[in-house]
């Protein structure tokens, strides 16, 4: 995969996650177009689109749309599954996940994709395993946020 | 697990989203982004050393400024501070900050590393995985310096712990893509290979796809992944839905993982281990039949999980191509789903069949799905469906059925989305011409393309169809007829107005025996759309209407009339006015013979060219740069591709005249004959001052290879190549003219031409001494197959070289087939009494029977996609051995023969070229990209063609040129 894009219906990116080097400017081009391309798509369409020298492969959840860009000899329908598979992730973990979740927590979407794709592929397609890796680094963060608390009730 | 407390504490961080959220408008996004910006600098400058938990807030705002899509100047040096920290909330915002927004500003990149170095070295397995996850996001080449030794040591240690080895595998996956000199697998090839037998199948998951990458540039080092990916395979395939507890997807066993191991036998040919063949076909077998079963499921994730593994299977079939029980089987699978109501899948059968549709196995099997597709073309909602279904019909033309579905097609471009129609203008074209039984069928469907399309069609198509017409005599009355026919339309292409001036023009008197079509109702008819031209067309038509005259003298007076108006003869525009002028003039004064001569019938074109790339433009002339002596085997190496203007055909035809005192080499060609002063400057010159009388004895005997070739000793037989003789041949890769060799006794230059598949080539050995050459022979051979590929004329040359004298042999070359090896030429002769004995490499390379070819992105993309077969491509990866200057690049890939093509790619450091190589057997297009890193000084270079051997050698041909 070379990238994942989420952005809203009304064309707002939520999550770019880049697994090929690309300048800044080139990012924000490609993100552009293509945004434009997925949105202009009418509902019946199928989910997957030429786009340049490579495949995009979308699907739309509710008000966000899950944008991936695959190689020539990768699986459309596997990465499909990929988006789903991210979506549960991003549901259980959330709790029936929403557009807002990601907008005030996109560090955690952004965590939660690391644990299940890394450079591209799939680390672990395993929901479980994915989840206790996030769980685990949330029991870390609240035992250190426990601290902060201590301290700022120490200080007082 | 409970909904999560939003922000994490990061307070600030919520109020400042919420605000940024209600902002009305830009300009006050841009208004609150800027306070906190200035807050937030002033926090960072400010005396007072902030705590972890504000570092981080502060950070984490900034990036979320940054994903906004607004620039972030500072706060890099506080995200490397928290990658530090002991806490590990600080350590994963500042992980994210430096994946998301790292620079190469080296100071920095030190400061990570070393914050990374100690986290892998931690053995907290939360911290290394964070440490690996920044290092495969950045993957950048200081990274890979750092790091690549030190990861596949942590993926392969016994200790490690699951998830990070998950982690180590992706991670080194990224830095191999991007710095493959970098990552040695070596040593740890076959633990890597094992890891496809480990217990965790998410360790399976992620290391498949760094073996798969691995596999697919070193096949032969990882080979023995085959068996143990069919046993995998074979386990999972065998597997009941719940044996595979969470690795199963909606009652589909791993189906990542499947697809994963699916995809890795394609890096291989069909195993040759008979058992393991065997159980790798079952397992295809069992993966056809599951598609036949009844849903475990009604979701449509069981669906899309359980038909990826059967897509994926498709394509091993595909790929194998060997087992046509299978193939068949594949290709009625993809014929149910070609009516499936799902979009996506009707989608994936229509480009999977394409694939199945070059297949000698299947062909005909794909060839019964015809109605289906056509009713697709016709039917879908979707352009990008529509579009596989024409790729389709495309894929499955051949003679049988090439009728219907030109027809089709021709049908469906009344209609078709304007994207598309360009590219079915292009493909109808192709296989009308391709398929062409009787040529007033092709007529028709060219005259029809443009009637319907007109401006779709390129000037590649009209011209093409007008070649034909005039090169097949058969067709020329029935082209008259039907393009005039056309013209009667009240409202035409014109395109049309273009083919029916140039076809009236010259085979206009065919139908004029018809009071219908007399020569003065062809001529109104043309005149009538003269008006609504361009400037190009109306002076295509001036032409005509020169031709009419002679063709028709009745109608003279009425054209002379016409030429005589205002309107022509004093036009603004000058090539129209021109030809009003000289046209009257010519019509008026020159005698009927003259004019029949001057006007005769056009002479049939050369030679077919190829119709898939009937876009081939210029004609590859030859270099026409002199070669500088000196500089030969440095700068001279840019001459080849520099000026290809017209002055190359006059330099060629000087040079080929046949005196035995031409000299290519313009800096000396006076030296040896009128006797400049030795210092005149030219290297010759110099080596007879220095080295004159001297050169007998002492210098010629400091010469390894002179001494090595005593006459008594010496064999009559051919020496074996120079040890050099294969870097010579590399410098004449990208250019035709040079000093191929140069010894203290003898300078060999080369120029040579090539056009199509013929290439003429000057050889001029010129004598540095000032004793002649007795016995000088040279034979130029082709060993071993090359026999069957090149074929090689030469003339002899004078047995006698005086001392300073130049001789110049031509030599023809006609390429049958693409070839490798290159041609041997040996030179023998006697020098003071001893024999040389000297055998070199000719440089005719493959590359020099290329024909540039221009062509627009979306057409190269098509083609490109279109050779995606895995032996239709080589890459080569290396490292820099010259500058990596812009020109310098250009200037190389234009001397290879191929057209560069500008705007292509979206990357504008990269390089695109397309080409056709001319073979006498066949034409084979070929497109390169070489994608320049100028950080890493390194390139990669890719090659597709429809010819594996050709791409092959190419890539090995151009790789040594940077």
């Amino acid at each position: 995969m070379q990238f994942m894009l989420l952005f809203s219906r009304q064309g707002k990116l939520r999550l770019q996650k880049w697994y090929v080097p690309l300048s800044d400017k080139e990012k924000k081009k490609i993100t552009r177009e293509l945004v434009q391309t997925v949105l202009a798509r009418k509902p019946k369409m199928c989910s997957f689109l030429e786009w340049r020298d490579l495949k995009v492969v979308y699907k739309r959840y509710a008000s966000l749309y899950f944008c991936c860009a695959i190689e020539n000899q990768d699986n459309e329908l596997i990465t499909l599954e990929i988006i789903h598979r991210y979506v549960e992730l991003l549901d259980k973990y959330f709790g029936s996940v929403c557009e807002l979740d990601i907008i005030f927590n996109f560090e955690k979407a952004y965590f939660i994709l690391d644990e299940f794709l890394l450079g591209g592929e799939a680390q672990d397609t395993s929901k479980k395993n994915v989840l206790k890796a996030i769980e685990q680094a949330d029991l870390l963060q609240e035992c250190c946020m426990t601290d902060t608390v201590s301290q700022s009730f120490s200080m007082v | 697990m409970p909904a999560v407390s939003k922000g994490d504490g990061m307070r600030g961080l919520a109020v400042f989203i919420s605000d940024i959220r209600n902002c009305k408008s830009k300009e006050a996004e841009i208004k609150r982004i800027n306070k906190e910006l200035a807050n937030i600098r002033s926090k960072f400058k400010g005396d007072k050393a902030l705590d972890g938990y504000s570092k981080k807030k502060y950070v984490c705002k900034l990036l979320f400024i940054f994903l906004l899509g607004h620039d972030i100047d500072f706060g890099h040096m506080e995200a490397v501070n928290l990658l530090s920290s002991n806490k590990y909330t600080e350590k994963q915002i500042g992980y994210l900050f430096i994946s998301v927004l790292v620079n190469s500003n080296s100071e920095l990149i030190r400061l990570i590393n070393n914050a990374i170095k100690n986290d892998l070295s931690s053995r907290n397995p939360t911290f290394m995985c964070l440490a690996l996850h920044c290092i495969a996001n950045v993957g950048s080449r200081e990274m890979a310096e750092a790091f690549a030794g030190e990861i596949p040591r942590i993926l392969v240690a016994g200790d490690t712990m699951d998830s990070v080895k998950q982690s180590a595998a992706l991670c080194l996956l990224r830095l191999y893509k991007a710095s493959p000199d970098l990552v040695l697998m070596g040593e740890w090839t076959s633990r890597v290979v094992h890891l496809l037998n480990d217990q965790h199948m998410g360790v399976v998951t992620a290391a498949i796809s760094l073996i798969t990458c691995l596999s697919s540039k070193n096949p032969d080092e990882f080979k023995t992944c085959v068996s143990l990916a069919v046993s995998r395979l074979s386990r999972i395939v065998s597997s009941a839905s719940t044996d595979l507890q969470d690795y199963t997807y909606y009652f589909v066993p791993a189906p990542w993982l499947s697809c994963k191991l699916l995809r890795l036998l394609q890096c291989y040919p069909p195993p040759e281990d008979g058992a393991v063949k065997g159980r790798l076909v079952e397992c295809l077998e069992t993966i056809l039949n599951k598609a036949q079963e009844p849903p475990k499921s009604k979701k449509v994730q069981h669906s899309n999980a359980k038909n990826a593994i059967l897509f994926e299977a498709i394509s091993l079939i595909i790929h194998y191509d060997s087992e046509p029980n299978l193939l068949v089987r594949a290709c009625n699978q993809l014929g149910q789903f070609l009516q499936h109501r799902e979009t996506n899948l009707r989608y994936l059968a229509l480009e999977s069949m394409c694939t199945l549709a070059s297949s000698e196995f299947s062909h005909e099997a794909v060839k019964t799905h015809i109605e289906t597709v056509i009713n697709a073309l016709k039917t879908e909602r979707d352009v990008s469906v529509r579009q596989r279904a024409a790729d389709l019909l495309y894929a499955m033309c051949d003679r049988s059925n090439a009728k219907q579905i030109v027809a089709e097609m021709l049908s469906y471009l009344e209609t078709a989305d304007y994207s598309i129609r360009e590219e079915m203008v292009l493909k109808v074209a192709i296989l009308a011409e391709k398929y062409a039984v009787d040529y007033s069928w092709y007529v028709d469907t060219i005259l029809n393309l443009i009637r319907i399309a007109g401006d779709y069609v390129s000037e590649e198509v009209w011209y093409r169809v007008i070649q034909i017409v005039i090169n097949r005599d058969d067709v020329q009355g029935y082209a008259a007829k039907t393009v005039f026919e056309a013209l009667q339309a009240p409202a035409c292409h014109e395109n049309m107005v273009k083919v029916g001036g140039y076809i009236l023009g010259e085979f206009g008197n065919l139908i004029a025996g018809d009071p219908r079509s007399s020569p003065l109702v062809q001529f109104n008819l043309l005149h009538s759309k003269f008006h609504l031209c361009s400037v190009p067309t109306r002076a295509l038509l001036l032409s005509a209407y020169i031709k009419f005259i002679n063709l028709f003298p009745e109608t003279k007076a009425t054209i002379q009339e016409v030429l005589r108006s205002d309107s022509q003869i004093r036009n603004s525009d000058v090539e129209l006015q021109q030809r009003a002028v000289e046209y009257l003039k010519l019509s008026s004064i020159a005698s009927t013979d003259v004019l029949a001569t001057v006007l005769e019938e056009m002479p049939p074109f050369p030679e077919r060219e190829s119709s898939i790339l009937a876009k081939l433009k210029k004609k590859k002339g030859p270099g026409a740069v002199t070669v500088e002596l000196e500089d030969g085997k440095e700068r001279g190496e840019l001459n080849g591709g520099g000026d290809r203007g017209g002055d190359a055909a006059i330099a060629a035809s000087n040079a080929s005249t046949p005196s035995p005192s031409a000299d290519l080499l313009g800096l000396r060609s006076t030296a040896p004959v009128s006797g400049t002063t030795p210092s005149a400057g030219s290297l010759l010159v110099d080596v007879f001052s220095e080295a004159g009388p001297s050169a007998t004895s002492a210098g010629v005997n400091d010469d390894g290879f002179l001494s090595s070739a005593p006459p008594t000793v010496a064999s009559e037989d051919p020496a074996p190549p120079l040890p050099e003789s294969d870097e010579l041949l590399n410098k004449f890769v990208c250019k035709n003219n040079g000093v191929l060799f140069e010894n203290q006794l003898l300078q060999i230059g080369i120029k040579s031409e090539y056009r199509q598949n013929l290439g003429r080539m000057y050889l001029f050995y010129g004598n540095k001494t000032s004793v002649q050459f007795v016995s000088f022979n040279t034979t130029v051979s082709c060993p071993g197959e090359l026999q069957s590929q090149l074929n090689v004329q030469t003339k002899t040359v004078e047995p006698l070289v005086e001392g300073g004298a130049q001789v110049q042999q031509v030599i023809n070359i006609e390429c049958l087939t693409d070839f490798i090896d290159a041609p041997l030429l040996n030179i023998k002769f006697r020098y003071g009494g001893a024999l040389q004995n000297i055998s070199l490499k000719l440089p005719v390379t493959i590359n020099k029977f290329f024909q540039p070819t221009e062509m627009a992105a979306a057409d190269f993309f098509q083609r490109w996609k279109q050779l995606s077969q895995p032996q239709q491509e080589a890459q080569k990866i290396f490292k820099a051995s010259h500058g990596m200057d812009t020109e310098v690049l250009k200037a190389k890939l234009l001397g290879l023969g191929t057209a560069l093509l500008e705007n292509v790619d979206p990357n504008p450091e990269n390089y695109v070229c397309a080409g056709v190589i001319q073979t006498k057997a066949q034409q084979v297009g070929c497109l390169l990209r070489l994608e320049p890193n100028a950080q890493a000084q390194m390139y990669r270079l890719t090659l597709r063609s429809s010819k594996d051997t050709v791409s092959q050698r190419v890539c090995d041909l151009l790789a040594e040129q940077f």
